[in-house]
């Protein structure tokens, strides 16, 4: 049975089309969910893409954190439906409180466009599972606020727990705390990245094809649910 | 409040009006009351000076504009041409597409930010009124002396507002060019190229035809920013600075402010009425805002429109009728929709969150009417308005081209000795105008959408159309502001060969081009020699490469006080590529390759960037184009492409070969070791048009430099890729490490 994969898109939403062609690459059925519906259409798993909701002229995310999607989406993640935000989707996770902390402005002020490395740390997500341990893969970052802050205590217990899903190769590359590139949620289901994993599907039009493996993941991961 | 009404005008003919503020010759005010048999009203005085504004009318170029028509190349492939929002080519397999390049000069100068982040905004709604989905853009931008003061608030600015329009929207950017030079300090230029794809059904018309047809207005509320920026602003030179203070300062509320998210909405939101069949007629609001579209529907149309200005939707409601027709608020449209569609058309338009208000019919009457709190404001003819007055101005040679072109490069100091060859080299790549863009480019986002192949620093920005059949197109932009002022008629097709080049160097083949025509002040009769020889350089040059120009934009008035800036077409050409898997990139990736310079070298050191960057000079005459070799050149790059002949290919330009194999080197990170024949001064710097350097796939020799022979292209074996240095045999080799210290650390340590 086809795997259904949830592709939100929220006004303002721009890499909800790279996001759809990610799940259909990896062989999945990707599904439009719609910010003003609370339907998830019987979807197996969710991603919020990238983009600028609302414009993110407030603070990133923090509209689309109260849309009627979201409403249907908190109370799916707390029964275990997995959950991957990129970028703008990592940023309205965090403004939903469904992960803690809070993405700010890249230390130099400038947005950034360029591909990163980042290695798997936390393999234990359905998001991350057909990584090898320590895996580096090659993806997108390309953010204006993509600075992962939190206070201490949270960094300490995501680091403690585990819950440090990708740290970025190379040091520092726009002030997140630890070098921190995503994060999981204390039951796993529910990931939040910066980077950009379904702009690395395909050689010829992306950072190669470091990025599949998290769509390969939950193709797996699902199934086996 | 009440408004000057067209009963008002009738009985007093003797009212002074403020024409010459608003930009209005005193024969341009008398026409408008000859044609109308009265004065104007203030709201149709506004709706002329904005019309009739250099900007919108293109009234000192449209007389030479002509040529890009008569001298055309018969094309099948072109749907719609110029005159139009934007052209649209046919590229096969039932798609369509339309480009152009637009400037934003003026308001780039006086508020950077907004200036370019509203220049994106502008030529998307552009391409976006013709039925297609905008998918690209490209930004061609040109400044001061990259270490001057005045750079480093105009440039970080600039670059900055296209980051936060650009990627907002969600658009890749995929090419362009950076350039400096002084004669841009108080006039940089920002032009902004957009492309969209349709398929051929999809084709708009900007046109009200109908009577009883509705006529929406759909996006942002109209405000207070932008009024005039088509005619105080942009037709309209700067002055000096020391006569006029903070001149700039002045004309910032000219500026428009942009909102990306709206328009990120107004473009799923049309793509969608579009979809829906729900449109008769459609037009972006861009210069002279509510002005212009109205008398340029009406126009298109066979009727008129009647249009009740109180049910525009405003910010402000203090604004008066003259200024809700001259403001230039950003991120609007106009529809025209049956009566029977107008609840379906809200219907979406709601879904999207998109503000859209009926606002007036189409009439058939043939005038365009407009009312406000009960009184006629305006009565016209809208052709009247969207027509406007032709000018033939006077056009004289520069008097100072003689003594410029007398004095040629031919005595200035060359390197004579193998190191000092190798300092020319690494004074070139680490001059602001060679160096790597990075800076720039890392700040705009050019994966979105995942259909980008190649982009900058390649040749040409190269995009997937089809994922199925792998059907792309190709893009770049050139414009060499120096050759053009050294020779603009040979600059201009220089300028034209080079973007023509470089989309060939991606495989592709070039099918049209689009135009952005920077000049000086048309009142200086020089300038307007330079234009006429540029548009005349342009359009034979097209002919002479069998492809159409299918639209463009003039941006006249770039100078401040008398100092004009140097003639400066920017030349967009969009190429179409059977299969994009088989595209070409710059770098040399493979190993053992041979390296091959395709093309002939002469001795062409007028306005080259040695001469400019080592000298500081300006003079002699530019490299002589040579557009039958560019044609061959391309039929063989192409030819090249699609039998897997070739590992890069890479296109020669300013700094010539030496640049291109560096450029090549630090790519592929991957050296190469080649000699050159003859003088290695000509051969490594000079600028000779028409010219390529590639790496053949290994055990393809033959086969290629057979393909060579059979097109006629000159190639010229020079060496072989390989190692971590750049050499060049008996004259200097050069570590890749030192290369690319030299080329990546100066727009970081001037812009950082």
């Amino acid at each position: 049975m086809a795997r259904k994969v949830g592709i939100v898109t929220f006004p303002g939403s721009l890499d909800d089309v790279d996001a759809a062609r990610a799940v259909r690459l990896a062989g999945g059925v990707a599904v439009p969910l719609w910010h003003a519906e609370r339907d998830l259409r019987g979807v197996d798993a969710v991603i919020l893409p990238g983009g600028f909701s609302y414009g993110d002229y407030l603070r990133c995310g923090a509209i689309a954190a109260h849309s009627p999607v979201m409403t249907a989406l908190r109370q799916a993640a707390r029964a275990g439906l997995p959950l991957l935000g990129i970028c703008n989707g990592f940023q309205i996770l965090c403004e939903a409180h469904l992960l803690p902390g809070a993405l700010t402005r890249n230390h130099r002020r400038r947005f950034i466009n360029r591909e990163v490395t980042i290695k798997i740390e936390n393999r234990a997500t359905p998001w991350t599972a057909k990584f090898t341990e320590y895996e580096e893969v090659t993806v997108v970052l390309k953010s204006g606020e993509g600075a992962y802050l939190a206070d201490l205590a949270t960094i300490g217990e995501l680091e403690s727990a585990g819950r440090v899903v990708a740290r970025y190769v190379g040091g520092d590359q726009n002030g997140s705390l630890d070098a921190i590139a995503g994060i999981a949620s204390e039951e796993g289901n529910v990931v939040g990245l910066m980077p950009h994993p379904e702009h690395a599907m395909e050689a010829l039009t992306g950072a190669g094809t470091g990025g599949r493996r998290f769509f390969e993941s939950i193709m797996m991961t699902v199934l086996a649910r | 409040m009440t408004a000057d009404s067209v009963a008002e005008a009738e009985v007093t003919p003797e009212r002074e009006q403020p024409y010459a503020a608003l930009g209005l010759t005193n024969a341009e005010y008398a026409l408008i009351i000859s044609q109308l048999g009265r004065r104007p009203t203030e709201s149709e005085l506004a709706i002329y000076s904005v019309m009739w504004s250099e900007h919108c009318s293109y009234k000192s170029s449209r007389k030479h504009l002509r040529q890009f028509g008569e001298k055309a190349p018969p094309s099948a492939a072109l749907l719609a041409g110029i005159g139009q929002n934007a052209g649209v080519v046919d590229i096969g397999q039932g798609y369509a597409v339309t480009f152009k390049i637009e400037s934003h000069n003026h308001p780039s100068y006086v508020e950077p930010f907004q200036g370019a982040a509203t220049g994106v905004g502008g030529i998307v709604r552009d391409i976006l009124a013709m039925g297609a989905r905008p998918v690209a853009i490209l930004d061609s931008l040109r400044f001061g002396p990259a270490d001057a003061p005045d750079t480093r608030r105009v440039l970080p600015g600039v670059v900055a507002g296209i980051s936060f329009y650009g990627n907002c929207l969600g658009l890749p950017n995929i090419g362009g060019e950076l350039a400096f030079d002084p004669c841009y300090a108080g006039n940089p230029l920002v032009n902004a190229l957009c492309v969209g794809v349709m398929r051929h059904g999809d084709l708009q018309v900007a046109a009200a035809d109908g009577p009883g047809n509705q006529v929406i207005l759909l996006g942002s509320r109209t405000g207070p920013d932008g009024i005039g920026g088509a005619s105080v602003l942009a037709s309209a030179t700067f002055g000096a600075p020391s006569e006029s203070g903070n001149g700039h300062l002045a004309k910032r509320p000219s500026v428009q402010v942009g909102d990306p998210f709206m328009e990120k909405l107004l473009v799923e939101c049309c793509l969608e009425l579009y979809a829906a069949e729900l449109i008769e007629g459609i037009q972006d609001l861009g210069a002279a805002g509510i002005a212009c579209a109205t008398a340029e529907l009406a126009a298109g149309g066979e009727g008129g429109m009647r249009v009740t200005l109180d049910d525009v939707p405003l910010r402000d409601p203090s604004l008066t009728p003259a200024e809700i027709l001259m403001s230039e608020s950003q991120e609007r449209m106009m529809a025209v929709v049956t009566p029977a569609s107008v609840e379906a058309f809200l219907k979406v338009c709601r879904k999207w969150d998109v503000e859209a208000t009926v606002i007036g019919e189409v009439t058939g009457d043939g005038t365009l009417t407009m009312t406000w709190r009960g009184r006629t404001v305006v009565s016209i003819p809208p052709r009247t308005a969207a027509d406007g007055p032709v000018y033939q101005r006077p056009m004289a040679r520069p008097a100072d081209l003689d003594s410029l072109q007398a004095a040629a490069p031919d005595g200035l100091d060359r390197p004579k000795d193998g190191p000092a060859l190798r300092a020319t080299l690494l004074a070139l790549l680490g001059s602001a105008e060679e160096a790597d863009k990075s800076w720039v480019t890392a700040q705009y986002d050019h994966y979105v959408r995942g259909s980008t192949v190649l982009a900058m620093p390649e040749d040409g920005g190269l995009l997937r159309v089809d994922e199925q059949t792998q059907l792309g197109i190709a893009l770049a932009t050139d414009g060499n502001g120096r050759y053009c002022r050294l020779d603009p008629s040979h600059g201009t097709q220089l300028a034209l060969g080079e973007a023509y080049r470089n989309v060939a160097m991606t495989g592709a083949t070039p099918v049209a081009v689009t135009n952005c025509l920077n000049f000086g002040s048309p009142e200086d009769p020089q300038v307007m020699w330079q234009l006429a020889e540029a548009v005349r350089g342009l359009a034979d040059g097209c002919a002479a490469l069998g492809i159409p120009v299918t639209g463009g934009n003039v941006s006249l008035y770039n100078q401040t006080g008398d100092n004009a800036i140097h003639p400066t077409p920017v030349i967009g050409v969009l190429g179409v590529h059977d299969d994009v898997r088989r595209r070409l990139a710059a770098g040399f990736t493979a190993g053992g390759a041979q390296v091959v310079l395709l093309g002939a070298t002469r001795e062409e050191f007028g306005g080259s960037a040695w001469a400019h960057v080592v000298h500081q000079h300006l003079g002699g005459r530019p490299p002589v184009p040579d557009l039958y070799a560019e044609r061959t050149l391309a039929t063989l790059m192409a030819a090249a492409a699609s039998d897997g002949l070739l590992a890069s290919a890479h296109d020669l330009s300013t700094g010539g070969l030496a640049i291109a194999l560096a450029e090549s080197c630090l790519r592929g990170a991957r050296g190469c070791r080649v000699s050159v024949a003859g003088d290695p001064f000509t051969a490594l710097f000079s600028e000779s048009a028409a010219r390529a350097v590639v790496s053949v796939t290994p055990g393809r020799e033959d086969e290629f430099a057979a393909l060579c022979a059979s097109h006629g292209v000159p190639a010229t074996p020079l060496g072989e890729t390989g190692g971590d240095t750049l050499t060049v045999e008996a004259a200097f080799e050069v570590p890749l490490d030192e290369l690319r210290q030299a080329w990546e650390s100066t727009l970081p340590a001037l812009f950082d």
